[in-house]
């Protein structure tokens, strides 16, 4: 679009998509279905507007954003002020804006004075005030005194509409931007409009609060102080505030965030704007979950074991100490790394395991994982880069999605976002193979494949009409599916469609790309591939690197619980994520010596013998790769802090009291390593081909992790963890009358029993039970989905 | 010359049992039906064009001309929608007609309805007239019974079914989008246009939304023909139409004429003022019409004469004040139920309704200030007109143009109640019968 | 004088929560359901559905609205969206008989407001609220399309034309009573809740009771009648084509 003088308008003819409208004097061409009041924003002029918003359905409700219409392209002119907001550009259309036209400057100024008169103009003690579209229009846009002298309507001031959200209906302009969010965007209608006239009001059902992922964007779009969240109410002016762009650590997705600091605290992060990813939504728990390291769990100084205690030590002493446990160990370390990296930092991990201690074996895969997926991945995902990748906006344009085991809404909820957009504006038709429609899947209208854990692949090969135009989306959670990953790769390969793995977390594509596999090097290289080897050797002015491939986590634990492996580094893991927790803490408790890079108290710190405090992610800059292998900067927002020293600080640390050297110490040098290694240009692997398991007989388990629960990432943000979707098991009416389920039942599986209310699930596949796979509710029951697990009644006065 | 009154659609009000299909028949009733159902759709969407009959609910769009714009190659369904809403202020014509003569109505849906090819049709019927749905209700499961309605109708292949509709308490559901969101179950807030109904209506499917009046008046003009019925009225207004007088004249009440009897003739027919009383003003057609006074009593009561006097032929609704009316009081009880009524969609209706009430309390009141007159035309022009449909105008127009025709009387609210200068009693029905 | 301007809201923007009794049953719920069947979408039967709802629990009770948000497959919230926004749903248990006295321009003027204090003084109630025993409640109405029988005042959404005070006293001392009262222009009243379900859909059969209109109604047709004024013959040529001859 061009914004040129008229000129370049008259002597070049405008692309047939593209209409020629005049505002205020100026000449500009727009694509064709531009409403008035963006066109305006591209010759530079704002006009006021509260209800209008570019991501939402026009409404024309708020009437802020009046303008003169002398000729609407016809030669006709309106004989009124017409909104801007939800009306289209039309060819030869002039348009004046309050910037030339007294009517339109009028009737904005009285619009304003309207908007005032049932306003508590409480902007002392409002959250908004400071960054409030109502306060600041009304000074640019509005009468400096209001004529009005009579009653404002007043309500009891704020109540709930969910445990994170508070509504004060006398500040409220009556935008609908909320409750237009929340049907239109994320699809959970639990706020309305109620009532009518001057008494309508933003309302919800008592015994049904606001019930979304993604509440917080109500409180962010809100242009004036009505909605507030209970995180950030009060805590602080928003003039107050410096803030800082940053990339969410929560998940795959890549969001960008704006994280607002005062005092050296972050006091609430706010969705950023990028069109490409995140649009300008985010979900609670990256808007909230940023309090998980204020607690007084936080690792502050080096922990030393002497004589059976952990004790704080100086960092030379602990150095010492973990060198020493690390030298004796020699190349039998297992490194694991978590999720919580940096590229930079997975990187650092990548080459201080081959560079530093001699081993292949490092895994970041700190959940239920399989070889098959080491393959899927290398074959698959290593090496790729976001051109060559499924991106967001390819989701948008795809005629079909198939989500195969992946729960969008709960696994990567900007993806459901983006599934949900392009469903509801393009047609997009989703498919999920799961055990039942979930409510994420019935929000995107999903055509359900009801498929027991164990049958994707054959209901994956059952769907006949997969093209190019078909984006297939596997989660994390198929490596639990013996043969599901090879399938994956098989169908897309001979369909022709395309393929992306979505796992949960932050870290986790670009530790597949700073080669945290025992099998794969940086960029994409086969362990096994000579060649491969000797590129990154060479990189890394080594010699050789060590030829076999490593351990991988579970693996590790393994070893060490058998005394085959003498020592582990870890990070942040947390074994109640593992698909065998107690294998894992035995692992952990067997191994002759173990340094732990951790954050916060732990398991894992419980058990070390050396305990490294690393730095919060809001205390170090890097990238992250989301699923798109999109990079995501990480920046430095809270410098005043416990420790200084991050994972790549405490390892080239290590690095060089070994005697070696890392090569880098800061995440710059880090990057440019890493970079510079670049992307592998030899053969993949070919893709696994296991496979598939035959189903297991009986009752067995389904599930997934939901976005809100235990997890240390929502630790201390008390109303975020109060909006989890309460746990249930669902069965389907066939199973629970089998098994003579009622209201609660036990279930039952490796020698662990927890207790769940029963929801009976329409649709749901028999033989089947979905839990949530969540840590913490509980001592949590060792099944991955396919897991046999036995499940009984328990009558109500029990169960209580 | 055609009559003073022309009773077409009133015609068998006065019979006994006049609601019965067997009433109806016998007095010709459904023979419309037989003659449409011969004709090609088109060819009675042509004659309704042709006939010029205008939509009686208040805007006057060309009847035929809003069926015409029903695309025919929607692959989606399409609905008739009649608008039995009535809730204007000083209207009260399809309420009788529905209580009276419910079978015209129906079988002008099943004609009208034909003519879009439309086989769902909804009577949404304002809910707080209940022996009028219970009617409508049996009108329509008598012409069920009788093959008029359900499958194949008369063995002419066509199929249709009417569904009554009962509202639940909104005059915006008036206003045709709001009416589609209320039938779809919704809060009866207007919608964006566009798109417009005809192309994405009630389910986003195509939709014609009609007056009772309009859709009543088809039988008959299928059955006499598009002359005939422009034999009435004049060439921009043809027809017959229902004119309700109400207030302080003797007798007030239906009369059913061609378009363009005048304000004089219509009191005339109902003898006049109340006794000792001279007329001070009306309002032409319900309450968002801005009000008249005896200098318009000779203004033809059509579209092109009302707007050629500042108002608007609206639903033909004279509510008629007399001289003991405080105008002052009138405006506001009007301004009061705009407020009322105001959906809350859209701020100057919703704020401005707010602000008017209370700043017209204080007119009333005699408290007002100095000044105040003019302020409150300024806020009717920062609501008129800027708001998302017509409601907020109706609720300005009453004011405007009654501070126009009584800027003085208005004045006096700065000292002087509006009780004092207009006693209240004096302008209830009970009291002056007292007086006499 | 309107005087009932209010600006503090402390009860607004749902149904009363404190009241949670509910009379709907399995036959109530086949009966929503029903209604829900009866649209080419079920949502559109959402209206009659919270009028059916009256009719059993005399308001739009919490479980009401439940009920019908779990038949229609929408949110609660969505149903309370649409039960606040029409004035016809009671949150609070209305009368046996629901009695409403137009307060619009016109009515008012022409005695409707007398007639509404008056009817408060004779119920000793205010607007808005219900007898103690539970036989009438009352409410102001804006217009009711009745205005050529102003002032007008509804019972059960049936009509009491043409109303003055001794009229209003007798209806409402019938209404307090018990006794049969009927409509002038309608059927012998049953009761508000009665009255909700035929609005919901389901007939009662009283659709011949009453006459075929009322005086006003036919007011312009008795006059023609008596002037032999008459719609044109059916071969009538238009008026405009025919200047000469209009005159």
């Amino acid at each position: 679009m061009s914004v040129e003088a008229k000129t370049t308008a008259a002597e070049v003819a405008p692309k047939p998509d593209l209409v020629t409208l005049t505002i205020d004097g100026t000449q500009v061409s727009v694509p064709k279905g531009t409403l008035i009041i963006r066109a305006a924003e591209m010759v530079g002029t704002a006009i006021p507007r509260f209800c209008d918003h570019p991501l939402l359905d026009p409404v024309g409700a708020c009437r802020q954003c009046m303008v003169e219409i002398p000729d609407a392209g016809n030669g006709r002119g309106f004989p009124k002020p017409q909104a801007s907001c939800t009306m289209p550009v039309a060819e030869g259309m002039k348009v004046n804006t309050q910037l030339t036209s007294p009517v339109a400057e009028k009737a904005q100024r009285g619009m304003i004075e309207l908007l005032l008169v049932n306003h508590p103009l409480d902007c002392p003690i409002c959250d908004k005030g400071g960054e409030c579209p109502l306060q600041n229009q009304a000074l640019t846009n509005g009468p400096g005194e209001s004529r009005f002298t009579e009653l404002k309507r007043t309500f009891p001031k704020p109540v709930s509409i969910s445990a994170q959200i508070l509504l004060d209906r006398e500040r409220c302009v009556l935008c609908a931007r909320c409750t237009r969010f929340s049907e239109q965007i994320s699809g959970d209608p639990f706020i309305a409009l109620v009532e009518r006239g001057a008494l309508q009001q933003v309302g919800s059902y008592e015994q049904d609060p606001y019930d979304s992922y993604f509440s917080g964007n109500v409180v962010q779009i809100c242009p004036v102080g009505a909605l507030t969240s209970a995180a950030y109410r009060f805590q602080s002016r928003p003039f107050d505030l410096v803030s800082t762009t940053v990339t969410c650590e929560h998940c795959a997705a890549g969001c960008e965030l704006r994280t607002d600091h005062r005092h050296h605290q972050v006091k609430r992060r706010l969705a950023g704007d990028n069109p490409s990813v995140n649009e300008e939504w985010s979900c609670d728990k990256g808007r909230f979950g940023f309090m998980y390291g204020r607690g007084d769990d936080r690792v502050t100084r080096p922990l030393v074991r002497r004589d059976g205690v952990l004790e704080p030590a100086s960092w030379p002493e602990a150095i010492d100490a973990a060198v020493q446990g690390l030298k004796a160990a020699g190349s039998s370390v297992g490194v694991q790394t978590g999720g919580r990296l940096t590229v930079e930092g997975s990187y650092g991990y990548a080459k201080f395991a081959r560079a530093v201690l001699g081993t292949n074996s490092v895994d970041f895969r700190s959940r239920p994982a399989s070889a098959e997926e080491a393959g899927f991945l290398a074959s698959t995902v290593a090496g790729a880069t976001l051109g060559g990748s499924v991106t967001y906006a390819d989701l948008e344009s795809a005629g079909r999605v198939v989500l195969v085991a992946f729960e969008p809404e709960d696994e990567s909820p900007i993806v459901f976002l983006r599934l949900r957009k392009a469903v509801r504006k393009k047609g997009l038709k989703v498919t999920t193979l799961a055990p039942f429609a979930s409510r994420g899947s019935e929000k995107l209208s999903a055509e359900l494949v009801a498929t027991a854990p164990g049958g994707e692949a054959a209901a994956l090969d059952g769907l006949t009409d997969l093209d190019s135009g078909t984006v297939i989306l596997v989660g994390e959670r198929a490596a639990t599916t013996p043969g599901l990953l090879s399938a994956v790769a098989a169908k897309a390969a001979a369909t022709g469609a395309r393929l992306a793995w979505i796992p949960r977390r932050a870290g986790d594509v670009g530790a597949v790309e700073a080669g945290c596999l025992p099998g794969l090097l940086p960029g994409g290289r086969p362990v096994a591939d000579a060649a491969a080897r000797v590129d990154v050797a060479s990189h890394w002015g080594l010699d050789s690197l060590p030829a076999d491939e490593g351990l991988s986590a579970d693996e590790q634990f393994a070893a060490a619980a058998r005394g085959d492996l003498k020592a582990l580094v870890v990070a942040g893991v947390d074994p109640s994520d593992l698909a065998d927790p107690a294998a894992a803490l035995e692992g952990l408790e067997q191994a002759e010596f173990v340094v732990s890079i951790e954050q916060r108290t732990s398991l894992v710190t419980e058990r070390a013998d050396v305990v490294f405090p690393a730095a919060l992610l809001e205390e170090q800059s890097g990238h992250f790769l989301n699923w798109e292998h999109r990079e995501g900067r990480v920046r430095i927002v809270n410098r005043n802090v416990p420790s200084p020293m991050t994972d790549l600080r405490i390892l080239a640390a290590l690095a060089d009291a070994m005697g070696a050297d890392l090569g880098f110490r800061s995440p710059k040098q880090a990057y440019a390593d890493y970079t510079e290694l670049g992307a592998w240009d030899g053969a993949r692997p070919a893709a696994p081909a296991v496979a598939a398991a035959p189903a297991a007989s009986g009752l067995v388990a389904a599930g997934w992790r939901e976005l809100l629960d235990a997890s240390q990432g929502n630790d201390h943000e008390l109303a975020l963890r109060a909006t989890a979707r309460p746990a249930v098991a669902r069965v389907s009416a066939a199973t629970a009358e089998r098994l003579g389920l009622a209201e609660v039942a036990a279930v039952e599986a490796g020698g662990v029993t927890t207790v769940l209310p029963v929801e009976v699930t329409p649709d749901m596949v028999d033989g089947v039970v979905w839990l949530p796979l969540n840590p913490g509710v509980g001592e949590r029951l060792p099944v991955v989905p396919g897991s046999a697990v036995t499940v009984s009644a328990v009558s109500v006065d029990e169960g209580a | 010359m055609t009559d003073m009154l022309t009773p077409v659609l009133s015609s068998q009000w006065g019979q006994d049992k006049s609601w019965k299909l067997a009433r109806y028949e016998a007095t010709g009733g459904y023979r419309a039906l037989r003659t449409a159902l011969d004709m090609q759709p088109a060819d009675v969407v042509g004659l309704v064009k042709n006939a010029n009959l205008r939509g009686r609910g208040g805007a006057g769009f060309p009847t035929g001309m809003k069926w015409s714009f029903v695309p025919q190659d929607n692959p989606n369904p399409k609905y008739l929608v009649v608008n039995a809403d009535e809730s204007e202020p000083g209207t009260c014509k399809d309420i009788p007609l529905m209580m009276a003569t419910p079978h015209t109505l129906v079988e002008g849906v099943i004609i009208s309805a034909y003519a879009i090819n439309a086989h769902t049709a909804f009577i949404y019927c304002r809910g707080e007239v209940l022996h009028v749905i219970r009617r409508l209700q049996q009108a329509v499961r008598e012409a069920y019974a009788a093959g008029y309605l359900g499958r194949n109708i008369l063995g002419t292949g066509y199929d249709l079914d009417i569904i009554v509709h009962a509202g639940a308490g909104a005059y915006i559901c008036g206003e045709e989008t709001a009416l589609l969101d209320s039938l779809e179950g919704r809060r009866g807030q207007p919608r964006l246009r566009p798109p417009f109904p005809a192309v994405a209506g009630l389910y986003a499917s195509p939709t014609v939304i009609n007056n009772v009046e309009s859709i009543a008046s088809v039988p008959s003009i299928v059955a006499n023909g598009a002359d005939w019925f422009k034999s009435m009225g004049s060439e921009k207004s043809s027809g017959f139409t229902i004119y309700s007088l109400s207030g302080h004249v003797k007798r007030p009440g239906q009369f059913e004429a061609p378009m363009g009897i005048t304000m004089r003739q219509l009191l005339e027919l109902s003898g006049g003022m109340r006794d000792g009383h001279t007329l001070k003003f009306f309002t032409p057609g319900g309450s968002s019409t801005p009000i008249l006074t005896d200098e318009h009593l000779d203004t033809p009561l059509d579209y092109e004469g009302m707007a050629g006097a500042g108002s608007m032929l609206g639903t033909k609704a004279l509510q008629v004040f007399d001289d003991t009316t405080s105008v002052v009081r009138t405006t506001l009880r009007f301004v009061e139920f705009y407020k009322h009524e105001s959906c809350g969609k859209c701020t100057p209706c919703r704020e401005g309704s707010w602000w008017l009430v209370q700043l017209l309390m204080k007119f009333e009141a005699g408290t007002a200030e100095e000044g105040d007159v003019d302020k409150l035309l300024d806020i009717c022009d920062n609501i008129g007109g800027r708001s998302f449909c017509a409601l907020a105008d109706g609720a300005v127009a009453c004011v405007t143009s009654a501070v126009r025709h009584f800027r003085s009387e208005f004045e006096q609210g700065y000292h002087t109640p509006a009780r004092e200068l207009f006693p209240y009693e004096k302008s209830a029905l009970f009291a002056a019968e007292g007086d006499r | 004088m309107s005087g009932h301007f209010t600006s503090h809201f402390p009860e607004s923007g749902s149904v009363d929560q404190s009241d949670q009794s509910t009379s709907i049953d399995e036959t109530t719920v086949a009966e929503l359901r029903e209604l829900a069947g009866r649209y080419p979408q079920p949502r559109s039967a959402l209206l009659p559905m919270l009028h059916l709802v009256q009719s059993v629990d005399g308001r739009v009770s919490p479980r009401g609205i439940e009920v019908c948000a779990d038949i229609l497959g929408i949110t609660t919230a969505q149903v309370s969206g649409v039960a606040t926004f029409y004035t016809m749903y009671k949150r609070r248990p209305a009368g046996k008989h629901h009695v409403g006295v137009c307060t619009t321009a016109l009515c008012a003027v022409m005695g409707g407001d007398a007639l509404l204090e008056r009817a408060k003084k004779r119920l000793g109630i205010d607007e808005n609220q219900t007898t103690p025993d539970g036989q009438v409640s009352l409410e102001r109405l804006e217009c009711n399309a009745a205005c050529d029988f102003a002032p007008v005042m509804m019972v059960n959404w049936e009509f009491f034309d043409n109303m003055d005070p001794a009229k209003t006293d007798e209806l409402l001392d019938s209404l307090m009573a018990d006794e049969e009262v009927v409509s002038p222009r309608g059927a012998a009243l049953t009761s508000w809740k009665e009255a909700e379900r035929v609005l919901a859909g389901f007939p009662d059969g009283r659709a011949d009771e009453g006459p075929s209109a009322g005086d006003a109604s036919l007011l312009g047709l008795g006059i023609a009648a008596d002037n032999n004024w008459s719609a044109p013959e059916a071969d009538a040529k238009p008026a405009a084509e025919t200047p000469e001859a209009a005159k």
